[in-house]
């Protein structure tokens, strides 16, 4: 067996001097945990600011007149309600309407997008649009993944942090909304996105800068104090999109799944014209769904974990999705496929928890919502 | 570098034992507490359970993965650290300590001779990092 060497993003060796625990995530190097651990990480971001190095993330430019209508052909969300200076969640969707990836798509101008991709997916992405492109469409598409680092500052204090480094007024930029400017001196996108359910914003950069933006918001953090900003790994950034009922690929999105299963109906906007995998998705919403995705805590002591079975008296009728101790709720949470007669907040399940069916409730998500 | 207290004895599970008389009493060491990270939850057993040399006996779980633990020597359940209930930390924290999680009463008491002093753990250990 060769090994293949594990890609890096620009600031491997800043997680490492950090201490961070370096793991194999989908083929990167990257850092699941700091030093200080997944719940004070998890914590001080929801209470202060965290630091994210999300460079693994995959860019990809579509530019030339026919962006929108080619964007809009291949991902379920109407590209053309976005206006400049605006983004949205989408997703890549097959003929059969499974999700091949969730997406941001940016609109910079009517022949101008950029698309925000998973990192293990970004080749398969790539090659799933290359194949769906052709010179008709009247526009280019670049992977651009390798130009760009993206390094995420989320929570209460972000704002502050952020604004001491840009001239861009901020507080004007809108939830889902971005500018282009300078950052610490380094020519940026700066959007008011990100992954955590907080207040935050994600800055795109040259890679070669990332080092220099990395430091100056920890340093502006207060990195290093009792309350101050501290970096988050993978783990954190897990529990955070988890207690937000953030969807995963691998585990809430996959080939097979389809955002009605999802709950992301609101990404899918069968009215605005044909769309790779509408009439797959047209039909589904006429026949109803078999499974639908839910959240759930449990009522008993025990942890759910992503792959476990899900029981309504004494039959298996569902698959836990993700499943995980929530740092900043205190409590095990967790999102399952289950029939939708089973979704409705309330119903009592059990989860096979190494052969021990332990009690859980179907709950609203998301479990967490962040007060404004 | 890790915490590997002269006065006990270890398994290649990574777990610590501390011999009394012909009880044991049981807990993991601070190597496998840090590479778990956080421990959030410990499943143990109960009182009077019966297992045999290397039996899973119970499980770690840190908010990332879940282990299992192993009896390092057969016995009888004696005890167990309730305390870990509501302060599962303790694992982390005071590994060796506050963190025991069960004793157990030998079945025969020679298996204890055959577990790692600290030196051997130590030499495991960094043989196989």
């Amino acid at each position: 067996m060769s090994e293949t060497e594990l890609k890096r993003t620009p600031l491997n060796d800043a997680h490492r001097s950090l201490g961070g625990k370096m793991v194999d995530f989908g083929g990167w190097d990257m850092p699941v945990q700091y030093k200080a651990g997944v719940i004070e990480e998890h914590l001080r971001c929801r209470t202060s600011s965290g630091l994210f190095d999300v460079s693994h993330m995959g860019e990809i430019w579509v530019t030339g007149p026919g962006s929108v209508a080619f964007v809009n052909r291949i991902t379920t969300n109407d590209v053309t309600k976005l206006v400049d200076g605006q983004a949205h969640y989408s997703a890549l969707t097959n003929e059969k309407g499974g999700i091949v990836d969730d997406l941001l798509v940016y609109r910079f101008g009517e022949a101008k997008l950029l698309l925000v991709v998973n990192a293990g997916t970004t080749d398969k992405d790539f090659a799933w649009i290359s194949s769906h492109h052709s010179d008709a469409d009247d526009c280019t598409i670049e992977n651009a993944s390798s130009k760009f680092c993206q390094i995420a500052v989320q929570g209460p204090n972000a704002l502050k942090i952020l604004q001491q480094i840009t001239e861009t007024p901020l507080e004007a930029i809108s939830y889902y909304h971005f500018s282009e400017g300078a950052v610490d001196g380094v020519e940026a996108i700066i959007s008011r996105t990100g992954y955590t359910g907080e207040d935050g914003f994600e800055v795109y950069a040259d890679p070669k800068f990332a080092e220099q933006l990395w430091n100056k918001f920890l340093d502006l953090g207060g990195f290093g104090s009792d309350a101050g900003i501290l970096p988050c790994g993978l783990a954190a950034r897990n529990t955070l999109r988890l207690e937000a009922a953030m969807s995963l690929y691998g585990h809430e999105l996959g080939d097979d799944i389809t955002p009605y299963e999802a709950n992301l109906g609101w990404i899918t906007k069968l009215a605005k014209g044909d769309f790779i995998g509408r009439q797959a998705l047209a039909e589904q919403k006429e026949a109803g769904l078999q499974r639908r995705l839910a959240g759930f805590e449990m009522t008993e002591p025990g942890i759910a974990r992503d792959g476990f079975d899900v029981y309504v008296d004494d039959e298996k009728c569902g698959v836990v999705t993700s499943g995980s101790p929530a740092p900043y709720l205190k409590k095990n949470i967790g999102l399952a496929f289950l029939p939708p007669a089973f979704t409705t907040a309330g119903q009592e399940i059990k989860i096979d928890i190494r052969g021990r069916k332990v009690g859980a409730v179907v709950v609203p998500t998301p479990f967490y919502k962040r007060q404004k | 570098m890790s915490n590997i207290p002269e006065n006990l004895r270890y398994s290649k599970d990574h777990e610590w034992i501390a011999v009394d008389g012909d009880v044991a009493t049981i807990g993991i060491t601070d190597y496998a507490q840090h590479s778990l990270g956080d421990v959030v939850y410990v499943d143990l057993p109960r009182v009077g359970d019966k297992f045999d040399t290397h039996e899973s006996f119970g499980s770690v779980e840190s908010v990332k993965a879940v282990s299992e633990i192993f009896t390092p020597l057969g016995g009888e359940v004696t005890e167990v650290n309730d305390g870990l209930n509501d302060a599962p930390e303790s694992v982390n924290g005071d590994p060796y300590s506050a963190g025991w999680m069960i004793k157990m009463k030998m079945t025969n008491s020679g298996e204890a001779d055959a577990l790692l002093s600290a030196a051997e753990y130590e030499e495991y250990l960094e043989a196989s990092a």
